[in-house]
């Protein structure tokens, strides 16, 4: 237990700019999660992973000679096919099957991409470097990174125009239709085979955005995708499906959570206590629906 | 027909035996002296694991082509069998089982880092084969009583003390204000514990004690802390991962503290990714090409340094550096014995007291080397943004002076 944080009150608003920044990007990638949870009934286990690979395509850039912020239009191109890829080869047997299967199938992914990205890029830890500088509040007691607040500001920027495009566009409305009942949509017209492909190939492209932003901000390695793939999972869990502000808010309020639980419990329950949070959450909503009668089993 | 099918297996069966049994005199085959090594060739160590392998590959040709090992007035070559133990420590102690018990090697080298190192001495120890390794470094592998295990390098907990005491001294003998940060595994950790020793005989104070969970690759938090406190020393151990977030999240952030002090960053490649941002860190480091030492196999670090870049294509890390001087004391102490009796090897090993091109060499009774101090090299660029990593601790080695205290990021 540490009370470092209540004895300089500084530290709480560095700690909560720190946890809205860094939640801004965990919500860009809960949102990848919900949008296919909710359209497919998948849960992406290999979510994680697919972000680490975006990452690995900005470092190449950055590598090359190119500011690793192009990564950012880059990377989600590229990924967008591999989502594809990875629909047409594995995720279409599995689409209609229960949720078990479909978790299995994304395990294996993950296992399968870790294994491939640590052979074709090796195991040694990389990052991209922006120069981006630094913005410093209240006489440089507050420091905020500005590749960070780029990111937030990317994140935002897909997060909308994707909700634009959903609402707006024949194939947003057709994924919004499947959504709602596949086989009425099916029936309408809707090829729920392509819906599926682009809404597997859209969330692969959010991971590879916020894999670019990530190289920029902190720093990849192949076997590091796990932890990112755990907290989208747990914005959705707490947000729901299809409640987009609500994947915004729960991201931002587990980074900020995060960011208090660092500094008063120690940097070793930070993780920990994403997890504690989780069951906690869980808990509560299953105590909350046994009083609705109509919920009972 | 059934006779017919019974003598095919028979024979198979024959040969078969026969097969695995020339295999199985594998110790010393001819005028072959055959070592078993598991190293991490895929995995997340795979790339220490290379280090490692050339390591070994590299001190194999040069002992090999300068004439060899004799051992009773017979002249014997190296050989390695390696297996590739895909960084996991059950699959290493599986390897080493497999490497002495069917492959019947009789010496061994250690793999790549102190979790294999611990998973794999046991069954040497078991089966009595001396082991000399180059890789682990956490305490706990001394303290367990092992008579067949050899380490050639310091152990963790002597990684940053140097730089404490180098702090204490500089504050004119007065204790100093530590902060540190720690990943949570066992080298680290051991690392700690040798800076909380530094402490405690220093009577300096740990006024932040962070340990980081494996997959953390943010530390602003504990950054945010060492901006509020103010500390003398911030010493950070966490692998590459650790070394690389906490360079770019301390020149983001512009914590200014007087020293900082790390692990691998020569691994990490620090002033390569991170370029100015890098400087002034200090790194701790079980070896350094301007070291003096010297041997009449690789002559000393700079020639190393070259001769290994010419054959690799890239410089050595200390990783490779120890790795090959295991098979000098190997060498040393199979001439010394002057019979392959694992018995007798093993007490040659114990008595091992020689200098190499990466240190000298003596065994505590525990099997650390205990007569190699760890080095401080700091990162030092120059105007045209080139940076060095230049040895600065302790003095007798010291090629650069120590810039200390590291100038505000408001200065830079």
């Amino acid at each position: 237990m540490d009370l470092l944080i209540f004895q300089a009150p500084i530290l709480m608003v560095q700690a909560s700019m720190d946890g809205i920044l860094l939640g801004i990007l965990f919500a860009l990638i809960a949102y990848g999660m919900a949008l296919q949870w909710g359209v497919m009934n998948i849960i992406n286990i290999a979510q994680g992973d697919l972000v680490i690979l975006g990452g690995y395509i900005a470092y190449f850039m950055y590598l090359y000679g190119i500011h690793p912020a192009w990564g950012v239009i880059v990377s989600p191109i590229i990924m967008y096919f591999v989502g594809i890829g990875i629909y047409k080869l594995v995720i279409n047997k599995v689409v209609d099957r229960d949720l078990f299967i479909s978790i299995l199938a994304t395990f294996g992914i993950s296992i399968l991409f870790m294994q491939l990205m640590n052979f074709a890029f090796g195991a040694d830890v990389v990052l991209a470097n922006s120069g981006y500088g630094t913005t410093m509040l209240f006489d440089n007691s507050v420091t905020l990174p500005n590749s960070k607040i780029f990111a937030a500001i990317i994140s935002i920027i897909f997060a909308i125009g994707l909700v634009l495009y959903m609402k707006k566009s024949k194939l947003g409305r057709a994924i919004r239709a499947t959504a709602q009942n596949a086989r009425a949509a099916k029936i309408l017209g809707v090829d729920t085979e392509k819906v599926y492909a682009a809404t597997f190939g859209i969330n692969a492209a959010l991971c590879g955005v916020a894999g670019a932003l990530i190289s920029i901000t902190f720093t990849i390695h192949p076997y590091m995708g796990l932890p990112y793939t755990i907290r989208s999972f747990m914005i959705v869990i707490v947000a729901g499906l299809g409640n987009l502000p609500g994947v915004a808010l729960s991201g931002m309020g587990l980074g900020v959570f995060e960011e208090f639980a660092d500094y008063i419990l120690g940097t070793e329950f930070r993780i920990g206590s994403v997890f504690l949070l989780l069951v906690l959450i869980l808990v509560y909503r299953r105590f909350k629906l046994s009083k609705k009668r109509e919920y009972l089993k | 027909m059934k006779l017919k099918n019974f003598i095919i297996t028979f024979v198979s069966a024959i040969a078969l035996l026969l097969s695995t049994a020339t295999i199985s005199f594998a110790k010393v085959v001819g005028d072959k002296i055959i070592l078993g090594a598991a190293v991490s060739l895929t995995g997340k160590y795979s790339s220490n694991g290379v280090h490692t392998q050339n390591g070994y590959n590299m001190a194999v040709e040069r002992i090999n082509s300068m004439g060899g090992v004799k051992v009773g007035g017979k002249t014997y070559k190296f050989d390695i069998i390696y297996y590739d133990d895909e960084s996991n420590p059950k699959r290493a102690a599986q390897l080493a089982e497999r490497l002495i018990s069917q492959d019947g090697v009789e010496f061994m080298l250690g793999p790549y880092s102190s979790g294999l190192t611990k998973a794999m001495a046991p069954v040497t120890e078991k089966y009595g084969v001396p082991m000399v390794e180059a890789n682990g470094a956490s305490r706990s592998l001394f303290t367990k009583g092992y008579k067949y295990l050899f380490a050639v390098l310091a152990p963790a907990n002597l990684y940053l003390d140097v730089a404490i005491r180098t702090a204490v001294e500089l504050n004119g003998g007065k204790g100093v204000k530590i902060a540190q940060a720690f990943e949570q595994d066992a080298f680290s950790q051991d690392v700690r514990l040798g800076i909380l020793d530094a402490a405690k005989d220093t009577g300096s104070e740990i006024v932040i004690d962070d340990k980081l969970p494996k997959e953390l690759n943010d530390m602003a938090a504990t950054l945010a802390k060492v901006k509020a406190v103010k500390p003398d020393v911030l010493v950070v151990s966490g692998h590459t991962k650790g070394a690389l977030t906490a360079i770019r999240q301390i020149a983001e952030m512009k914590v200014d503290v007087p020293m900082l002090a790390m692990t691998h960053c020569d691994a990490a490649k620090l002033s390569k990714q991170h370029g100015k941002n890098a400087q002034y860190a200090l790194c701790a480091s079980q070896w350094h090409k301007t070291l003096t030492y010297k041997d009449k196999w690789f002559k000393d670090g700079m020639t190393y340094d070259a001769d290994f870049t010419k054959m690799f294509g890239y410089a050595p890390p200390y990783q490779a550096a120890e790795s090959s001087a295991a098979l000098l004391v190997f060498k040393d102490a199979f001439e010394r014995a002057n019979s392959f009796d694992q018995k007798k090897v093993r007490d040659a090993l114990a008595a091992t007291d020689m200098q190499t091109f990466y240190g000298n060499i003596k065994f505590a009774p525990g099997g650390q080397n205990v007569s190699k101090p760890m080095v401080l090299f700091q990162v030092i660029c120059d105007s045209s943004g080139k940076c060095e990593n230049k040895v600065v601790a302790p003095l007798k080695w010291a090629s650069a002076k120590l810039v200390h205290p590291v100038p505000k990021w408001s200065e830079r």
